[in-house]
């Protein structure tokens, strides 16, 4: 077993790890601020993918135009959804609001197949696609395009949160509805921002892996799966937690299919999630839940 | 369900299965038999389900990957291994049993969505399994060749057969589903599912009862299985996958979390969408998706809770009949700790 070929593994597992943390991050806002498992998060990531392809391939604008465009129209139909389906539940249990994404999850994926069509899509690498050999291990630009993404998005959502008004409101309301409500943050919008982050932020994780790997109209369900795992193996609501278990999800996916059987690679995943689960249950960088009675 | 199992709910399960009896001589065709056959199994797998979610407020997503076991435990003995699939239903329904009980162990101690995670993590596992190991199995092609039952020799594999047996099998699991809920376990439950601290202080062991509610709801996921094994002669993986059991648990909560009867309305929807929607070629899925939104923030108690809304307002009742329950299990979701 030859350097290189760990590198190359390394590589790999860093790429597919980044797209599931920035999935993975989508649903712990929503999670922070509702307890809902958003069923929805994978969808919105096909259709940002979708709809940047689309819209490459009608009016073959350049990318500086159009990932933002994509985002914004993906994040525009977050904020939607909740307004439709989630704001005006009468009793807005987690259970209750999970249920609905499901609901959202299933027309989403209809109207992208309606509108854009069946057929995969793709982009063009955002810069090229000639590899660069690093170590005797084959990089494409698009792998540090995903990760440089990856990274401004994380540092600029945590920014959000730490430094403006609007990001330390949704913290509080996700932290106490009651007492941030009493202090006068309209909560049920902060409910309804952490929709729109989440579809942004899905959007921009399906249009940057598209170049690799295509899209269409059936990819979100997986996509949604993974980054859920992810979110997971990191502990659900924390926003380094999304970045430390999608990337040991994707090192764990690719180093698991070379060393123990690439039939095996989803599974492999999955048990160490199970052990986790039974012996921290609280993800690796999550904290306990303490129960007041 | 509860406080609502009494005798009246006997008689009613009695009257309806005794109409059942009679549909193979009212049904039009096959086609019509086979649906019931198809209503019968996912009653089954949609009533355990409930049982789980109504009185554990805990979500399972691994319900598609029991209903899956059954169905490959008893299917693979009896293509593969020529064993009877009146041994392969024992076999398959300990095995699940068994493997419910591993998942359920560490994971019921917690609260909140560990059950759920644990479960979509298992039913992943699963469908990998089912389709890896092809020896087995039969990988992602499926497994054929599995044997109907016998009775004295006659094989049960006509639809009209077939749907006499699902409907005695069904029907006895859903008696004893019933006198579960009517025993001392299930006031325990009932118990738990409304306030489970105060149960525990009262000396109900919650963790015990939880793994109980889970384990059984799994066994008559596997019963499930078997029946469709059995019934089909061929099983694929995909009939167990994450997608099926989210399937599941939304047709709970459409009928009704916890609501006994909602599982007899969940099921229809289960079984009779898809033939409606069949007609709307790629509309289907839009249809779907907007009307479970429309009836989630309509009736939020699910099909069962609007009904038990319209007969009170049919009778005239008291302003407490049973449509005026305290909330039950369904309001305190998944993540009853927050």
């Amino acid at each position: 077993m030859d350097a290189s070929l760990l590198l190359q593994l390394a590589f790999g597992g860093i790429v597919s790890g980044s797209i599931y943390a920035l999935v993975a991050l989508g649903f712990n806002v929503v999670f922070k601020s509702t307890d809902a498992i958003n069923f929805t998060q994978g969808e919105w990531v096909m259709a940002g993918g979708m709809l940047a392809a689309w819209i490459h391939q009608q009016f073959a604008w350049p990318l500086v135009m159009l990932v933002p465009l994509a985002v914004g129209c993906i994040a525009l139909l977050g904020l939607v959804s909740e307004r439709l389906s989630i704001y005006p539940l009468s009793r807005p249990t987690p259970m209750a609001i999970t249920l609905v994404t499901i609901g959202i999850a299933i027309t989403t994926k209809a109207l992208v197949m309606l509108t854009l069509g069946k057929q995969p899509m793709s982009l063009p690498s955002f810069s090229g696609a000639e590899s660069i050999a690093i170590g005797g291990a084959s990089l494409q630009p698009q792998a540090l395009w995903i990760v440089g993404l990856l990274l401004a998005t994380m540092l600029g959502v945590h920014l959000f949160f730490e430094r403006t008004l609007l990001g330390k409101a949704m913290k509080a309301a996700a932290a106490d509805r009651d007492a941030a409500a009493l202090v006068g943050i309209n909560v049920a919008r902060t409910v309804m921002w952490c929709f729109v982050i989440a579809a942004g932020t899905g959007a921009l994780a399906g249009i940057i892996i598209t170049p690799m790997t295509l899209t269409s109209f059936a990819a979100g369900t997986v996509l949604g799966f993974k980054g859920f795992s992810a979110a997971m193996l990191g502990g659900l609501g924390s926003l380094r937690g999304a970045l430390a278990g999608g990337l040991l999800l994707g090192l764990l996916e690719s180093f698991a299919a070379a060393f123990i059987s690439s039939k095996y690679k989803d599974a492999v995943a999955f048990v160490v999630l199970l052990l986790l689960l039974f012996f921290r249950p609280s993800g690796l960088l999550g904290r306990a839940q303490i129960q007041k009675i | 369900m509860h406080a609502q199992i009494s005798a009246t709910t006997y008689r009613a399960l009695g009257i309806l299965w005794v109409l059942l009896a009679a549909l193979p001589w009212i049904a039009p065709n096959n086609y019509w038999l086979n649906l019931g056959t198809l209503w019968l199994t996912n009653l089954l797998l949609i009533a355990s389900l409930n049982l789980l979610m109504g009185y554990s407020g805990q979500i399972s997503l691994a319900h598609g990957a029991f209903y899956g076991i059954g169905a490959y435990v008893s299917g693979v003995l009896g293509a593969k291994y020529g064993v009877s699939p009146w041994i392969g239903l024992p076999v398959a329904l300990v095995a699940t049993g068994v493997v419910a009980f591993a998942v359920g162990w560490p994971t019921l101690r917690l609260r909140g969505h560990y059950l759920a995670m644990a479960t979509l993590g298992f039913n992943a596992i699963a469908s990998v399994l089912f389709v890896e190991l092809r020896d087995w199995t039969g990988g992602p092609n499926g497994l054929v060749n599995i044997p109907p039952y016998t009775l004295f020799g006659v094989k049960l594999d006509s639809d009209r057969s077939f749907y006499f047996l699902a409907l005695i099998a069904v029907g006895i699991a859903l008696v004893l589903l019933l006198n579960l809920l009517d025993s001392r376990t299930g006031r325990a439950l009932r118990a738990l599912s409304t306030a489970e601290v105060g149960a525990q202080c009262m000396g109900v062991d919650v963790h015990r009862y939880k793994i109980l509610v889970f384990v059984v709801s799994a066994m008559f996921a596997a019963l499930a299985g078997c029946l469709y094994a059995h019934h089909n002669a061929f099983v694929s993986p995909e009939s167990f996958d994450f997608m099926v059991s989210t399937m599941l648990v939304v047709m709970v909560a459409l009928g009704g979390t916890g609501h006994w009867w909602g599982a007899f309305l969940g099921a229809l929807i289960y079984t009779v969408l898809p033939e409606v929607l069949r007609s709307f070629g790629d509309l289907e899925l839009l249809i779907f998706g907007v009307s479970l939104i429309l009836v989630l923030l309509f009736f939020p108690r699910g099909m069962g809770g609007a009904l038990d809304l319209l007969c009170a307002k049919i009778a005239g009742l008291r302003s407490r009949g049973p449509g005026a329950k305290p909330p039950s299990a369904d309001a305190r979701g998944a993540g009853a700790d927050s």
